[in-house]
């Protein structure tokens, strides 16, 4: 109880801000039309048809949460229109670049550990790669794929491989080292191979650090797709879906293709932090 | 015995083994008729090269040495990528509007620097600074407002920590509507991208005291504006350049894509989308390398802050 009503006071405060800042910001427009009308506007008024305009600059909660429920509830889940679609396609290229890129960054992660050379070559560059803005040119990578006539989930999926790959990386070699002097001295004591130590202590002892580099890897794979989903004359995917909403002045749109996105990032590290908890309960590690 | 110990011996051996392999690679790449002899003769400089680093990695230098080493392996290696990039192009005839090579996108690196120049100042200096700025100070400012309030921080540092996953950038079209084309619109994105991860630091920076060190304070009767200045906000300053650093990136990445949804006819996000759009795929690279080197002094320029500011700290002292 001590979390949940701090946390949903703070939610209600936002919500009355913005039903505040809606009423502020839409105010102009009303205004305006009554004066074109001949009309006078009463606080009433004001604050009535603030709330339903069809293209508000600032739509209200319930407004977005009208269109969220429109999106994925009110439209056949193979529309064109519906959320459940095209947040079905960002999941598929998000999930597909994940596991790759994942994949990539712990096998090359446990290759850095065994290789010296592998280690000073690579490493200064993974890490130099974090201050990098990858993701301002993901769109630039789907273009230059379609020109060579690679279109689809494949492109998407390459910047969120991209994207995840070395959060997972530097985190899994962190991990791999986390092993203290002493657990490696008695692994050498039992004269185990370096595959023994590996496979017994190292991988084990890395667990949190990588179900923690996941979390931020999965994030950064979906913030990838949508990015990737943005260049001009993508028609699938919660990306697209920002892009025409913006194209037409549709600022309902726009804020539930927001908001299904945001559901989307928080239910992938939900069930990543399911599986930690699991794990680590399982392996007798959770606190 | 650890594989480790056995590796020098066996590259001294073989010392001479890389070279001859990048030689014999570059020759099969000139003389080789089909792909397939030119993709074995590329395999055989890269394997050549790398042979050399991993000598270079695994030879016993002394201690002085060592900083010497580790800074030419990982060059070598960057440079290695960079001659089996303009290799493969090259033989393989790579079309420039797929793939530019590494000189050619120099070339144009060089040609249109000051064009690029332009850009960056729009983008890094007028979007991604004021805004990163803007939100720095707004979060810490949050951080120091709710710090007196335990129930807020119970109720913002969940929501706080939430929002640091979302896909904040996609707010980018909202924010380009309402504030217009220029830099303001790439600001007012940067602002809300870099609030919550400085805001979540600052917070437990605040809070990265121990109760030794506030009874100390408490026995000399310093109120809480003496402590917090004395005592709290140095304590605070790891934490907050944990967050600093993290969003220049960020930074620069929202302003960037903030300019896909429309700016000024000048900016790097508006110049990679309009050479995408003329098939220059050079200047695109040579657009991303600036935003790289840029990123990196960004980062590295807050860094050295870091160890004027917090020279006292553990980390910064090694």
């Amino acid at each position: 109880m001590s979390r949940v009503l701090p946390v949903l006071s703070v939610l209600a405060a936002i919500v009355a801000l913005w039903y505040l800042a809606a009423v502020g910001m839409n105010a102009a427009w009303v205004r305006d039309q009554a004066a074109r009308a001949g009309e006078t506007v009463t606080a009433g008024r004001l604050l009535r048809e603030t709330m339903v305009l069809e293209r508000p600059v600032l739509p209200a909660p319930h407004q977005v949460a009208a269109g969220l429920w429109e999106g994925v509830a009110g439209q056949k889940i193979t529309s064109k229109r519906s959320l459940v679609w095209h947040g079905w396609i960002t999941l598929g290229a998000t999930l597909a670049g994940f596991a790759i890129g994942a994949a990539a960054g712990m096998i090359l992660a446990v290759g850095i550990v065994h290789n010296r050379a592998m280690d000073m070559s690579i490493m200064p560059w993974a890490v130099a790669s974090q201050t990098v803005p990858i993701l301002a040119i993901a769109p630039m990578v789907i273009v230059v794929f379609a020109s060579a006539g690679v279109t689809g989930l494949l492109p998407k999926a390459f910047i969120a491989a991209w994207l995840s790959f070395f959060p997972v990386l530097v985190g899994m070699v962190k991990g791999l080292r986390a092993p203290d002097a002493m657990q490696m001295d008695l692994m050498r004591s039992w004269n185990a191979s370096s595959g023994q130590v590996l496979r017994h202590l190292r991988l084990p002892v890395s667990l949190p650090y990588l179900f923690a580099s996941l979390k931020v890897a999965v994030a950064a794979a979906l913030v990838g797709t949508i990015v990737g989903e943005l260049p001009a004359g993508a028609t699938q995917g919660l990306g697209a879906r920002l892009l025409s909403g913006s194209y037409y002045g549709q600022t309902i749109q726009i804020w539930a293709a927001l908001f299904a996105a945001a559901i989307l990032a928080a239910a992938l590290v939900w069930l990543i932090g399911l599986a930690e908890r699991i794990t680590l309960r399982r392996m007798g590690l959770s606190r | 015995m650890s594989a480790g110990a056995d590796a020098p011996r066996a590259a001294a051996d073989w010392g001479w083994a890389p070279l001859l392999l990048g030689i014999a690679g570059a020759a099969a790449l000139w003389a080789a008729p089909g792909p397939l002899g030119r993709a074995v003769g590329l395999a055989l400089v890269w394997l050549g090269l790398w042979g050399a680093n991993a000598r270079l990695a695994n030879l016993a230098v002394t201690a002085e040495w060592e900083r010497l080493r580790r800074f030419a392996v990982a060059a070598i290696f960057g440079l290695t990528l960079l001659t089996v990039w303009e290799m493969a192009v090259t033989v393989f005839a790579v079309p420039q509007v797929i793939l530019p090579a590494p000189s050619a996108i120099g070339a144009r690196f060089v040609a249109a620097l000051p064009m690029i120049l332009g850009d960056l100042w729009q983008t890094l200096v007028k979007g991604a600074l004021s805004g990163w700025l803007i939100g720095a100070a707004a979060a810490v400012l949050t951080a120091i407002a709710i710090d007196r309030s335990p129930f807020l921080q119970r109720g913002l540092l969940p929501i706080g920590n939430f929002v640091a996953a979302l896909p904040i950038v996609g707010i980018a079209p909202i924010l380009v509507m309402w504030f217009g084309f220029d830099w303001q619109s790439k600001a007012a994105v940067v602002v809300v991208m870099v609030f919550f991860p400085i805001l979540v630091n600052m917070v437990a920076g605040l809070a990265a005291t121990d109760a030794l060190q506030r009874d100390q304070m408490a026995t000399w009767s310093a109120g809480y504006w003496q402590s917090l200045l004395k005592l709290r906000l140095p304590a605070a300053m790891p934490l907050l350049f944990n967050g600093l650093k993290i969003t220049t990136t960020l930074a620069l990445i929202g302003a960037i894509v903030a300019e896909f949804f429309g700016s000024p006819t000048r900016g790097m996000g508006f110049r990679i989308s309009t050479a995408v759009g003329q098939m220059d795929l050079a200047l695109v690279w040579a657009e991303i390398l600036m935003a790289a080197i840029a990123g990196s002094l960004f980062y590295g320029i807050v860094a050295l802050i870091e160890r004027r500011a917090t020279f006292w700290h553990p980390s910064q002292r090694g």
